[in-house]
């Protein structure tokens, strides 16, 4: 019991070392929620704590991006969507079915996702003009399935692979078809990778600015992330509804690192990463 | 359909052991079900891959203009996108600025995340949670920590300055952001901040590989501390440092959203590289031509560093 106690006062120095490089990582995001909560429009003066808290620039800050939130959320869910819907199938069949060609789509995966946005969306923009899928909300989930798409496959993969195969036979044998197994067996058994690779879809998309940059053209139709670049852009004079903007943006990742950390840190060490 | 299918898996060994039966692959209707899962997500890899990257090298020697979107005419003209690039004195500075902030952030984030990987390596209460709040800087959406950043490298009240100025470290206001001989220096700062929570983790998880019974065997020979990372971490972790690297050179190239939140590329294109460039020269200038040509560079330097990769990966695989 001793011995316990001693080898715990030894590593607390550690433990206050480790908070400390922390608190210097995270600092930046203190300013930002610590700029937004700021009470005069400037911020100019921003204090170390918001010692007279105001809300008045989440109230601005939502009054200029309400709209470009509910663009880029309908964008990020469309995205998890068509992701999960073309990833874990794929998935599923470079994981077990011994395809012919399933080396060459493995390569075509780990390449695509060394590709530069701004690379895809140079060519992207005369197809998209062509097509009219310039400033709508399909043309982005398309766009930015892009990085989600070959992420997804290769951390579902990588689960699938370590399914037992007599799990997915015994179904089989019952008479199911391939589609049914995997729908019935497959899926609900990979539950945890298909939520590790939703939540990373979400961030992607939801975070995503080349494409929102390129692929829209209007001041009616904007995701989230050009909205703070346009403030950006200006001279900026006031931060603190900036930085709320930001915030905001900022929710999901916050959020989803508080209650899902178990999934984001799965996603982290899957080795590919953005 | 779904009968005949399952008679004949039945009469089939599984998946599994079947293709280990040599070259006489059969092409059972089962195997057509079978491509079926794979197909859309190969559809879709070759619509927003492939063509966009064949696409890239067509128009490259074409001239787009403003009108080219409403003509649809775009002339070929051979070479000459490529020739006006590189004459472009700006293709220099463009160069010299990508090599400079790709070395720089990686080399900042590398040193630092492999401190941070050895440092959380160590037993202490609150390891795990402390480890996984690290990487919230790598999940914000980059352009919302580019405007924090903006914010707190402004000249006149930004944060840093002021801090700076408070504890007399600088005697006037640095321009981060401002000054041509600063703001690519600010620009690899950030870069290195957001890319530490990525090489952090995968350096810790390299380190989990590393037995513990060669540390033990090692400090009865006396090598312990900065011998023991030297001869024992060091050569174990090199595959993953490798792979580290390299993804890292491959992802800085690609980066963005920090240089146009921070900077747009100035001040007088001291933060300009060849992804900003490409950027500016297509959806800036609309000329699409040459941003293509500019675009095939760049991914012709990535796809040689993704070389690199695949065949340090195979390597680590086959080790």
């Amino acid at each position: 019991m001793k011995a316990v106690k001693s080898a715990r006062s030894r590593q607390l120095p550690y433990t206050v070392l480790a908070v400390v490089f922390l608190a210097i990582m995270l600092f930046p995001v203190y300013w930002m929620v610590n700029t937004s909560l700021q009470p005069g429009p400037s911020a100019v003066n921003a204090t170390f704590i918001p010692l007279h808290p105001s809300f008045a620039a989440y109230s601005q800050a939502i009054s200029d991006q309400l709209g470009n939130m509910k663009t880029s959320l309908l964008v990020a869910l469309g995205t998890v969507i068509v992701t999960l819907v073309i990833a874990t199938p794929a998935a599923y069949g470079l994981a077990k079915f011994k395809l012919p060609f399933t080396g060459a789509v493995m390569l075509a995966l780990l390449i695509s996702q060394m590709i530069p946005g701004i690379v895809i969306a140079n060519s992207l923009y005369t197809v998209y003009v062509k097509l009219g899928l310039l400033n709508s909300i399909p043309g982005l989930v398309l766009a930015d399935s892009s990085s989600a798409i070959p992420f997804a496959i290769l951390i579902l993969r990588a689960f699938m692979q370590s399914i037992p195969p007599s799990l997915v036979e015994a179904a089989r044998v019952d008479g199911a078809g391939h589609w049914r197994a995997f729908w019935s067996i497959v899926v609900p058994v990979s539950r945890n990778s298909i939520i590790t690779a939703a939540l990373f879809s979400f961030l992607f998309a939801w975070s995503d600015f080349v494409f929102a940059l390129t692929m829209t053209t209007s001041n009616t139709f904007r995701p989230l992330s050009l909205g703070i670049y346009n403030y950006l852009g200006s001279n900026v004079q006031s931060w603190a509804p900036v930085m709320a903007t930001a915030t905001l943006a900022a929710l999901p990742a916050i959020i989803l690192l508080v209650f899902a950390q178990r999934y984001i840190s799965a996603g982290a060490l899957s080795g590919a990463v953005k | 359909m779904a009968l005949s299918v399952s008679k004949v898996a039945r009469n089939v060994p599984p998946a599994e052991t079947r293709a280990g039966r040599g070259p006489k692959r059969r092409w059972w209707p089962d195997r057509v079900t079978q491509l079926l899962f794979v197909l859309p997500a190969v559809v879709y890899l070759c619509l927003f891959f492939g063509y966009p990257l064949v696409k890239n090298v067509i128009m490259s020697f074409q001239n787009y203009t403003t009108s080219t979107f409403f003509t649809g005419y775009a002339p070929w003209v051979g070479f000459a996108n490529y020739v006006s690039v590189f004459k472009n004195s700006l293709f220099q500075t463009t160069v010299i600025n990508t090599v400079l902030f790709t070395v720089g952030s990686i080399a900042g984030q590398f040193v630092i995340g492999m401190a941070l990987a050895l440092f959380f390596k160590r037993r202490f209460p609150l390891n795990g949670i402390l480890r996984s709040l690290l990487l919230l800087p790598w999940l914000l959406p980059l352009i919302a920590s580019s405007s924090i950043w903006k914010w707190m490298l402004d000249q006149d009240s930004g944060v840093l300055n002021q801090t700076l100025l408070f504890f007399h470290v600088i005697a006037s206001p640095v321009p981060w952001l401002s000054s041509p001989n600063v703001a690519l220096a600010s620009v690899i700062m950030v870069n290195i901040w957001l890319g530490i929570p990525f090489n952090a983790t995968l350096l810790y998880s390299g380190l989990q590989g590393v037995p513990e019974e060669l540390y033990e065997a090692a400090s009865l020979d006396g090598a312990t501390g900065w011998k023991a990372f030297r001869y024992i971490t060091w050569p174990t972790l090199r595959p993953v440092v490798s792979v580290v690297l390299v993804l890292g050179v491959v992802y800085t190239l690609k980066v963005l959203d920090i240089i146009l939140g921070l900077t747009g590329g100035g001040p007088a294109n001291a933060t300009q590289t060849l992804a900003t460039n490409s950027y500016q020269q297509s959806f800036v200038q609309f000329s699409f031509g040459t941003g293509a040509a500019i675009s095939n560079i760049l991914v012709a330097t990535s796809l040689a560093f993704a070389l690199v990769y695949l065949r340090l990966n195979r390597r680590a695989i086959d080790e």
